[in-house]
């Protein structure tokens, strides 16, 4: 920030007649309104950290979760959610979680999946 | 565990793949008034089955009490199955609460480690690693009798998955705070906040304390004091936004470091920015840790200032009290260290005990008016932070970590480009019909398109995650055949397995050892002499740690670290006998119904009498203490003129001081003293004392003597012994 000396004493006219307790309000409230904005952001983002940490929860190694998110990634699959394709390919192939995510590392089936949900969009 | 023998790393590592937490979150201490020994504490905990006390509880029947607070030690030498013996010596000084630092450049790799890599000024954070060191935390914790919490980092670019881990492994505690990766890792801003939120709310399922970054500002500012206001709302930002996620506030701990250090005047700065803080923040805990910002190579000065840290802690509070090491300032943290900041901790804290029960903060004058200014300082750049259209826009206008006090700027704060950094372009917008079907995941997840009882459980969709289910873990043991634990352990097996040791710092069998030298001389010349000291001594690698002038000409203070390059065979030494000493009331309650006379003085032409006075003297803790009498006879008292005193006065003892050892004459008065109680007819009656610096007890005995007693002895040494003999020749 451009340089500037301390005006302390002007900048704080609005503030210098509040009682503590109104103090500490404003300062709640204030912070408020700048973290707000930044849990909505994460609200209705997401990361490839975020979807690995899906998958090991889903009972998955790091490194397959790692390769899975990345491979995901390259077809555009994560604003699904990694662990949603992997429950949906367990579910419409009748598999186990575990064995869905390990075959979803062939690409060829990550394609066919990627192939049906750009139709839809 | 048996307290004689050492931990077993290898039994540690065994079966780590069946290992399970025994719980998960936090714990905090027991605490309530105690009384222990002669006195009553108000702010202090429940003590621990086995302990360390401090060295001068020896004086106080070795009372050790324990504090309200949790004490954080933070441990990382980069082996950590050497960190796990440090964290046992940690424990029984009083830390309950273990924080492990990461190797560097941890916090830039996108995934997680795994194995046991060997890290740099800390480890790599790995889940062998973590379990490991928390399967040997719950051993300890059963051996102190005090649950120890286990923590590190949720930061990175791959905290999630880090979160994720830990919670699996029954981490306790953890650094989260998406600034810290802003501002002094250069992650992206928005990857940091988006992950920040899921990290956030896995560790609030899991229970773990958070710990934010706040003081990592007034480490890095110019001039650290000007930040305050700056840390006021770093604190705020970070606590807010993990209590919406729902870490529950008394989960949230802020991690403050008074900002100053002597010689600025410290607790006049520190004081009224420790109060604003407490004041703004009250909902939150507060880890107070101490300052490193100012720290140079001498423990001794960083000591006194971790101390002035303490009274600030006692001044306001602390919940968790963190320490740092007083070597930080030169090398990565030694055991002795780690010990030291503990015990500093410990002593501050239960000397100040009660502290604001006698004291009172003013509410007027410079104190107020200084809390008020720096509050209001901290309203007024959130207030700029908003008008410049949110935390992103001030982060890339610079106005973070600025030296200016706010709102002074000197247009030298940390700006970030929001589209700049590692992780930059990896946030992706979720779809409509976006699903993470696990616990624990923060924000949207439709997981009503397959099942609307599933809402509020979306793990249920497949049967339970790993938190509900921990046989889902997928557990990694090492993936780098040569820089791993095992490697590690066969080359040092020599120190473990043999009677072979080495002096050590950190390492098992590095070998270091510190030189304490003082040259006469100005300081270049002094650093030049303890080279040459190093090179005489055959210490390997050689390096002056510390210097110290303490006249630009008349001397110089080095100290020195080098390696020593030789084994020491345990075998081969030769222990001084281990006396059983009874202890102070034994003796007392043994003198009170015995009288016991003793006659004493220097013996022949002796005139050193400064050791025998300690010796006898109430006032240096000498037998006069346990209600024994003696007649002093004075210095160089013919040999004769002992057992006549004796004789004439009927005293059990007779103490004679031989410091004069020139020709062996010591060991010829003592048999001269032998030989004339026998000529006398009272050998049998008295009990025949030698002392003196080069007196050994195996030789006083071959020349006559009852005992003999050499450097370091104390009034308990010979009044026990005294009291032992005693009995030996009139009850049993």
């Amino acid at each position: 920030m451009k340089q500037r000396p301390d005006d302390f004493t002007k900048r704080r006219e609005h503030l210098k007649h509040l009682t503590d307790e109104e103090i500490k309000v404003l300062f709640e409230q204030l912070t408020d309104q700048i973290v707000d904005p930044l849990l909505e952001l994460a609200y209705t983002h997401t990361t490839p950290a975020i979807e690995r940490s899906v998958l090991m929860r889903m009972g998955f190694s790091s490194i397959e979760a790692k390769i899975l998110t990345e491979k995901m990634m390259d077809y555009h699959l994560l604003e699904h959610g990694a662990g949603h394709i992997v429950y949906r390919f367990s579910k419409d192939e009748k598999i186990s979680i575990r064995e869905a995510g390990l075959k979803l590392m062939d690409t060829k089936y990550l394609a066919k999946i990627a192939e049906v949900y750009h139709e839809h969009q | 565990m048996n307290i004689n023998e050492k931990l077993d790393i290898k039994a540690i590592l065994s079966d780590l793949e069946k290992y399970r937490p025994r719980r998960r979150g936090w714990i905090w201490r027991n605490q309530h008034p105690i009384d222990l020994g002669a006195f009553h504490y108000v702010q202090t905990s429940d003590s621990l089955k086995q302990s360390v006390p401090l060295p001068s509880a020896r004086h106080l029947g070795h009372i050790d009490p324990q504090p309200d607070a949790t004490i954080t030690t933070e441990i990382a030498s980069g082996r950590f199955e050497d960190d796990i013996r440090r964290m046992r010596m940690a424990a029984w000084h009083g830390a309950d609460h273990i924080m492990v630092i990461r190797t560097a450049g941890q916090s830039h790799m996108d995934g997680l480690l795994e194995g046991t890599p060997q890290g740099v000024g800390g480890v790599p954070i790995t889940r062998k690693q973590v379990r490991a060191q928390r399967k040997a935390l719950d051993m300890i914790e059963d051996e102190v009798g005090r649950p120890i919490n286990y923590h590190s980092y949720v930061s990175g670019v791959a905290g999630p998955e880090i979160a994720v881990m830990f919670v699996e492994e029954g981490v306790n505690g953890a650094h989260q705070d998406p600034q810290y990766n802003v501002l002094y890792r250069n992650i992206n801003m928005i990857r940091s906040f988006v992950d920040a939120a899921e990290s956030k709310k896995i560790m609030a399922y899991g229970g773990l304390a958070q710990i934010d970054g706040a003081h990592n500002a007034n480490a890095t500012a110019r001039d650290a004091w000007k930040v305050m206001p700056e840390l006021l709302v770093q604190h705020a930002i970070n606590s807010r936004m993990s209590e919406k996620i729902g870490i529950k506030p008394d989960l949230i701990c802020l991690s403050t470091v008074p900002p100053a250090a002597p010689p600025s005047p410290d607790i006049k700065l520190n004081l009224p920015y420790a109060i604003a803080l407490r004041e703004l923040m009250s909902k939150y805990k507060m880890r107070a840790q101490m300052n490193t910002k100012y720290m140079d190579s001498s423990t001794r000065e960083a000591t006194v200032t971790h101390v002035l840290n303490l009274l600030i802690s006692r001044l306001t509070s602390a919940d968790i009290q963190s320490t740092i090491t007083p070597d930080e300032g030169r090398n990565v943290p030694w055991h002795v260290y780690n010990v030291e900041a503990l015990d500093t901790a410990k002593q501050a804290m239960v000397g100040m005990d009660d502290l604001l029960s006698m004291l009172e903060l003013k509410k007027e004058g410079y104190l107020y008016e200084t809390k008020r200014e720096i509050q209001e300082r901290a309203i007024l750049m959130m207030e700029e932070i908003i008008a410049l259209g949110g935390y992103f826009k001030a982060v890339e206008a610079g106005m973070f970590v600025d030296s200016g006090n706010y709102p002074e700027r000197n247009n030298d704060g940390i700006a970030r480009d929001i589209n700049g950094g590692i992780g930059a372009n990896t946030i992706i917008k979720r779809h409509k019909d976006y699903l993470a079907p696990v616990t624990a995941h923060y924000g949207y997840n439709n997981v009503e398109q397959y099942d609307q009882g599933s809402k509020e459980n979306p793990a249920r969709l497949i049967g339970g995650c790993s938190f509900e289910n921990p046989e889902l873990i997928q557990y990694i043991d090492e993936l780098d055949e040569n820089d791993n634990v095992n490697n590690r352990l066969e080359d040092t097996k020599t120190y473990r397995h043999t009677s072979l040791i080495k002096p050590e710092v950190q390492w098992l069998g590095d070998g270091i050892i510190t030189v304490d030298l003082f040259f006469p001389t100005d300081i270049n010349t002094a650093e030049a002499a303890a080279l040459v000291v190093a090179q005489k001594l055959h210490l390997a690698n050689p390096e002056v740690i510390h210097k110290e002038v303490l006249h630009p000409a008349e001397g110089t203070r080095i100290q020195l670290k080098g390696m020593v390059q030789f084994d020491i065979d345990t075998n081969d030494l030769v222990l001084p006998e281990k006396e059983d000493i009874l202890d102070e009331e034994t003796i007392l309650s043994y003198v009170k119904k015995h009288e016991i006379k003793v006659i004493a003085g220097t013996g022949g032409s002796d005139e050193h009498s400064v050791g025998m006075r300690e010796v006898l003297d109430i006032k240096h803790g000498g037998i006069e203490k346990y209600g024994i009498k003696y007649i002093y006879l004075g210095t160089s008292v013919p040999i004769e003129k002992f057992i006549d005193a004796a004789i004439e006065t009927d005293a059990d003892v007779i103490m004679i001081s031989l410091i004069i050892s020139h020709d062996d004459v010591h060991y010829k008065n003592m048999e001269k003293l032998h030989h004339y109680a026998i000529e006398k007819g009272v050998r049998d009656k008295l009990i025949l004392l030698a002392g003196g610096t080069q007196v050994t007890p195996e030789l006083a005995r071959k020349h006559g003597m009852d005992q003999g007693f050499s450097r370091g002895t104390k009034g308990q040494h010979v009044a026990s012994f005294i009291v032992k003999r005693h009995q030996q020749m009139y009850e049993d």
